[in-house]
């Protein structure tokens, strides 16, 4: 009896020597692992507040100095302008247009959805030098590459499928009788659509909406091909200082962007709670 | 059954057919705008791409006579063709210099042969000065390489508006004087090579994602989920963060005076530091890095839907825990490797990025020479082909991921 009433023991009871020292073993390999996956991300961190120009430990002294040089960087000011403009306007393009689809295409049976999907789903898997190439012949053609426009349109077309997947995602349990049910109390489908279905879907539409922020916010490669100096973004401009010097700015525009992930993991997260909850599966 | 519920059933069957029918194209209404937006954003940009690797217009609208004149012209019996020739293309070339199209023409033949640039630019400025024939003795007079067939062969073979010759040369191959197609020289096979080291790169960095990816995977499915959700993190962090951000700190780890070398040297590991970048090392380890958490996602949903019992089982009949892993537990997880596998594959057969920065010379992938290609050497139509055939070969990977994983069950974080 005593034996059920005490905490379960850390080892069943058959694991001989060989289990244990695999159990541990094991646990340090993934230990290793985890290091190799977090340390690249986090040795640049404190690297970004050295006073002295130098990527090396140890750090001496520490100040803010680079930070200062950025913020009064009217080069790196126009790229956090542009990136964000950019960024905004295709996530708001690609949500838009996404969902709309994720809509029509969660209907059941629906005659060529296979085809229909691989379709809107192409941007993901077509490499980035490809779209690249081709939006610049095309957008030259009509006279928009180079512009801000261009970027916005190519990035929408990359943040599509992102879009498109987690909310066909979050409409598979979806419980469409819901929408009969307010549309049979008389509610307009576009009343339905926002009181009823948009209430539980939009954490996927959010999610596929930071999927698609964060693609071209990142993205390095269309903007080298459709941007010209006016329209750098910062990947770009981060791009331009790597291949010439590695430069303490780099630490600070790196550090910053990796406290905007955690931020958004963090927000994700919370998506991810809320959806679980709002679907019963709490844990 | 009377007559008139017959006549109500079939009405009402049609009514419902009708009403579907409203549904389906509401349904198709609610998709066309996205389907529109791609087609115009990205579909039709493909195809132009596509367009320009067989789209060959320079020579065929810039030298139409002389292209016309050589069809007459047996390379075999004679090394030159013929007066005739030799007129029309003089003729063409003076046009050319009046409408400045001579230096499209000429850097078109240049991608044939190099020095054929040289070779029509010089010509076709000293034959502006001469008013007329002999011709043949003129032009060889400029330059002894018009009484060899190889200029004279390439105007031809590129004198027509479609060519298969950018994707030739995107395998390392020409046509010969007499039309037959073969290797290109030792020294100018580029491509064959980029290609290979490609596809090696990727299978390397697949290898090692699921090397390292597998065992984290596993623990992360067997952990309590309040453990596993906390660990969760450690793998979507980097996940979330730019590759370019990952990328700078790979520089700055490997680089000569980086983290790594300064450590080891005060360490007294070594006496002089490594060279761990701008080589294949630093290539493969950061891209494994960028892309691990692609091949972490997809085993792990995987391995958390494989029941444990079939392990017990096998382990109270008396397998030994390797066989018990090796026999039940690995098949059973094994559509999660393909699923990761494939992705990080297909993902790193594109990388740009990562490689120019982090690699040596010899270590460029063929997304580089697409990007160099167009930019630099501003040859549009190789720049094309090459993305052509690594397109094509993404489709093939892709179609294997389509059969085997299906795109609609792609995780996202």
């Amino acid at each position: 009896m005593s034996n059920l009433v005490k905490a379960p023991a850390k080892f069943l009871p058959y694991v001989g020597l060989g289990g244990k020292i695999w159990h541990y073993g094991f646990r340090g390999v993934c230990a290793a692992i985890f290091f190799f996956l977090l340390a690249p991300v986090f040795v640049i961190v404190p690297l970004a507040f050295n006073s002295e120009p130098y990527f090396n430990y140890p750090i001496k002294s520490y100040s803010l100095r680079w930070f200062q040089y950025f913020l009064n960087s009217e080069m790196w000011f126009m790229a956090i302008k542009n990136s964000i403009l950019i960024g905004v306007s295709a996530t708001i393009i690609a949500t838009i247009l996404g969902t709309i689809a994720a809509i029509g295409l969660s209907r059941r049976n629906l005659p060529y959805k296979a085809v229909i999907m691989a379709v809107l789903i192409s941007p993901m898997i077509v490499p980035v030098v490809i779209t690249a190439v081709g939006t610049y012949f095309f957008y030259s053609k009509l006279g928009i590459a180079n512009s801000l426009l261009g970027i916005i349109l190519a990035h929408a077309a990359l943040g599509v499928p992102f879009v498109v997947i987690t909310v066909t995602a979050t409409l598979v349990g979806f419980d469409q009788t819901l929408v009969r049910a307010a549309r049979g109390l008389g509610a307009s489908p576009f009343l339905s659509f926002r009181k009823v279905t948009l209430p539980l879907v939009w954490p996927g539409i959010l999610s596929g909406a930071l999927f698609a922020f964060t693609t071209s916010f990142d993205d390095v490669v269309v903007v080298l091909f459709l941007g010209g100096v006016q329209e750098r973004t910062i990947p770009r401009q981060m791009w331009t200082e790597l291949r010439e010097q590695l430069s303490p700015t780099i630490l600070v525009v790196a550090t910053i962007l990796i406290a905007l992930s955690a931020l958004l993991l963090v927000t994700l997260e919370l998506l991810r709670r809320r959806n679980a909850r709002m679907r019963g599966l709490a844990e | 059954m009377t007559p008139t519920s017959t006549i109500n059933s079939a009405n009402l069957k049609s009514q419902l057919k009708r009403a579907e029918r409203r549904h389906l194209i509401r349904s198709y209404n609610l998709i066309l705008p996205l389907f529109a937006f791609i087609l115009i954003s990205f579909l039709i940009p493909l195809g132009i791409v596509f367009y320009n690797s067989i789209y060959d217009p320079q020579v065929a609208t810039g030298l139409p006579k002389t292209v016309e004149s050589l069809k007459d012209w047996d390379v075999r019996s004679t090394p030159y063709p013929s007066e005739n020739s030799f007129a029309a293309l003089a003729a063409e070339m003076k046009t050319a210099s009046d409408n400045q199209t001579a230096s499209g023409i000429a850097s078109r033949l240049n991608y044939e042969g190099s020095g054929l640039r040289t070779l029509f630019m010089k010509t076709s400025r000293e034959v502006e000065d001469v008013d007329d024939g002999p011709w043949q003795e003129k032009f060889i007079a400029i330059d002894k390489n018009w009484a060899q067939p190889e200029i004279w062969s390439v105007i031809r073979q590129t004198g027509s508006f479609y060519t298969s010759g950018y994707y030739l040369k995107a395998l390392d191959m020409q046509r010969d004087p007499f039309d037959n197609i073969e290797k290109q020289p030792a020294d100018a096979r580029i491509y064959i090579d980029v290609f290979a080291r490609t596809l090696f790169i990727s299978g390397l960095v697949t290898v090692f994602c699921f090397l390292l990816g597998y065992p984290i995977a596993y623990l992360l499915s067997k952990l309590p989920a309040r453990t596993s959700n906390l660990l969760m993190i450690f793998v979507l962090l980097p996940f979330w963060t730019s590759m370019l951000v990952r990328t700078t700190a790979w520089i700055v780890l490997l680089q000569k005076g980086g983290v790594i070398n300064s450590t080891l040297l005060s360490l007294g590991l070594i006496s002089e530091p490594l060279d761990l970048m701008f080589n294949r090392f630093g290539v493969v380890v950061a891209m494994t890095h960028i892309l691990l958490p692609f091949m972490i996602l997809p085993l792990f949903s995987v391995m958390k839907s494989v029941p444990s019992t079939y392990v017990r089982a096998a382990r109270s009949l008396g397998a030994s825990p390797w066989t018990a892993f090796w026999k039940i537990y690995f098949p059973q997880s094994m559509p999660g490797v393909s699923a990761g596998g494939l992705l990080v594959f297909i993902l790193a057969i594109g990388y740009y990025i990562t490689p120019t920065l982090l690699g040596g010379a010899g270590d460029q992938m063929i997304s580089y020479f697409i990007a160099d290609n167009l930019s630099r050497s501003l040859n549009w139509g190789l720049a094309s082909a090459l993305g052509c055939i690594l397109l094509a070969g993404i489709l093939v990977f892709y179609s294997f991921y389509e059969k085997y994983v299906g795109v609609s069950n792609v995780k996202l974080g």
